[in-house]
Formats: structure tokens, sequence, C-alpha cells
């Protein structure tokens, strides 16, 4: 019974750690600002020709999450 | 009537108002008094922002032209977005905003801080040379762009003359406005010129918000001057100069006015930053359903980067 218990509380600990707004907001912010420096760098079309979806799915992202508990 | 004091005239226009009507707005719970009172700004708020918000995401999936209003609309689905996005010419666009934006964002930054260093020292007379470095920030950027056009004549300019003064060239044997090399250079150091103040500010509030005694506990531990301002000024300000660099960089990115009216895109498109593009698209070639795609794809951007700057609006609001 304890050998079962243990994982689930390391899980849900993670898990606890993870989803909280603080470092959701910080993998958004970090989305955003990597769509950004893709959408002005001089070095490759197709990271160019991706950067708008990825601003758009970093930005929605931080929408959700900024609503996500503290 | 006229002899009843103002107290008196309030209690009879108080009772003069219908009972009924008292009785209706007595009634009323907060809760629909407050969207009483909110409803006139949601209304313009919708009017205003965000209906030509959805109208503009709805024209960048169709092909309509402005100056076309009665051709039939048809539904294109992603079509412009593809091709704003495999565009090489709307890429070297989006390279010379970042090399406006980075460059303004840099320089104003290091000589915004500098100054605010400066007059945080509190010197004789600072209050006055507060007010001379503010007054760029206070013009119009039409004022702005049309006399640093004057400034940059080769023939009459000061510009040039004060560079020939300094390298000993001849103050007409460069062109700032019309050479390929120098015109982007020359629109940096307008927008430093006019917005290094305004970043000056931002870092003197972070700079008069360290409390003093801190510095006085670093003296006691005899730390140096340069190991005060590596260990106390810089990390306590960084906040504040996080928020002028993002701040900046967002105006920047939309930059139009000032560079519209000192080059207007030229020579060539060698200043031509998004902004402008975005305009000759949609009021030179009345592609409207284009450059909607276009001006989505910079709001998307500009969104993000807004939402960034109130991530660090709030972490310098919590300290």
């Amino acid at each position: 019974m304890s050998i079962d218990a243990t994982p689930s509380i390391a899980r849900r600990g993670l898990a606890d750690r993870l989803l909280r707004r603080g470092p959701l907001e910080a993998i958004a912010t970090t989305i955003i600002a990597v769509g950004v420096v893709m959408l002005m760098q001089p070095l490759s079309l197709t990271l160019y020709s991706w950067s708008f979806a990825t601003t758009l799915f970093g930005t929605v992202m931080f929408t959700i999450v900024s609503k996500v508990r503290e | 009537m006229n002899e009843l004091s103002a107290s008196s005239r309030i209690t009879y226009r108080a009772v003069m108002v219908r009972p009924g009507v008292a009785r209706r707005i007595r009634g009323l719970s907060d809760r629909t008094l407050a969207w009483l009172f909110i409803t006139p700004t949601i209304v313009l708020l919708l009017a205003i922002n965000i209906f030509p918000l959805l109208w503009t995401i709805y024209l960048s999936f169709t092909n309509y032209r402005a100056n076309r209003a009665n051709v039939p609309t048809i539904w294109l689905g992603a079509d412009w977005y593809q091709s704003i996005l495999t565009d090489p010419d709307i890429w070297a666009a989006m390279q010379v905003t970042a090399h406006f934006v980075i460059w303004t964002v840099v320089i104003e930054t290091v000589l915004g801080f500098g100054l605010a260093y400066l007059i945080d020292k509190k010197f004789r007379g600072h209050g006055m040379w507060t007010t001379i470095i503010l007054l760029p920030m206070m013009l119009s950027p039409a004022v702005v762009g049309n006399f640093w056009t004057f400034l940059y004549q080769p023939q009459i300019g000061l510009f040039n003359y004060v560079v020939a003064f300094f390298t000993g060239r001849a103050a007409s044997s460069f062109q700032m406005l019309g050479d390929v090399t120098l015109s982007p250079w020359a629109i940096v150091i307008v927008d430093a010129w006019m917005w290094t103040p305004y970043v000056m500010l931002i870092c003197l509030a972070g700079l008069r918000s360290i409390p003093d005694y801190i510095y006085e506990a670093a003296e006691v531990d005899r730390a140096s001057k340069w190991r005060q301002f590596w260990s106390i000024t810089l990390p306590m300000a960084l906040p504040f100069i996080m928020l002028a660099v993002l701040f900046r960089g967002i105006e920047n990115f939309k930059m139009f006015d000032m560079v519209n009216l000192l080059t207007g895109g030229g020579p060539g498109s060698t200043t031509e930053v998004a902004s402008i593009t975005l305009k000759r698209a949609a009021f030179e070639s009345w592609r409207t359903g284009y450059s909607s795609a276009f001006a989505i794809i910079l709001f998307v951007t500009v969104f993000g980067l807004a939402n960034i700057y109130v991530k660090a609006l709030n972490k310098v609001k919590s300290r």
C-alpha cells in the first residue's frame, strides 16, 4: 500500500508545482518572445513563416494560463 | 424661492421628484446601478475597439478592396496570411523594423539610464536640466520629423555641419536621408533624441525608489562605489529598465509617423518599417484584405509583447 502511494504523491506534487500560474506564464512569455525573434530574424525564411503561429500560440496560452490559480 | 438657502433648495428639488421614480431608483440593486454606469463605456469600447478588430479579422480572410466596395466579397481562407508569411519583401520590412527597434532601444536605454543616474545625484540646477532634457519628448512626432528633415539637409542642415566640424569631412559630402547606408541610422538618431528622456524618467523613478539605508549599510561594509552600483543600483533598478525596454520596443515596433515624415520608407525600401509597408498595401495598392491580414499579424505580435509588458509591470508593482 505504502509502495503504491508514494509515486502518486510524487506525481501530484510535480503536477502542483507545474500547473501554477507562475511557471505557465513564464513558459507562455518565452514562447511569445521566441515568436517575435522568429518574426524579425534575418537568417531563415522558414522560421519567419512559423513566427506568427508561434506568437499566436504563446499569446493564447498566456491569456488562458493567466486565469489559472496562483 | 430666491430667498431660500442652498440646502433648502436641494430639499425642495428632492421633494419635487416624483415618488414613483424615486422608489424605482431606490429599488435598483448595487449591481444594476454599476451596470447602468458602465454600460455607456462598454458600448463605446465595443463600437470603437472591438467591432473594428473583429471586422478586420473578417476582412483578412476575404478579397475585399476598399476602393471597389461594390465587387462581391469572396472568402479566401488563410491565403493572405500564407502570402505574407512567405513573402521575402515583407520579411525584409520586418528586418528593417528589427534594426530600428533594437538600436533605438539599446541607445535609449543606455543613454536614458546614464542621464537618470546623473540627474539622481541632485547637483545644483538639476531641476532645470531635467526640464531641458525632457523637452524633445513633449514635441509632436510631426514637428520632430519636419525639423529633423531640415537639420539633415546636406547644404543647409546643422547636423551635417556638426559632423563636418568633428570629422573633417565636407558637410555636403554625405546625405543622412538620401544614403542607403546612413538613412536607417538617421531615423534611429531622431527616435533616440526624442525618446531617451522618456526612458530617463522611468529609470529615474527606479533609482529614486531605492532606499538610502541600503547604501548606508553598504558604506558601513566599505563597499566601493563600483560595487554598490553593480550590487545595489542596477539590480534594484532593473525591473524599471525592463519596463522602459518593453515600452519602447512595443512603441517602435508600431512606429509610423516620424519615419514616414523623415524618409517615407526610402531611399528604395531601406527604411520601410512594417507600418509603412502596411500603409502602402492599404491606401496605395488598396489591398484591404491583404493589409488586414498584415495588420492582424502585427497586432498579435504587439499583443504578445504587451502581455510580457503587463507581467513586468506587475513585478514592478509588487516591489
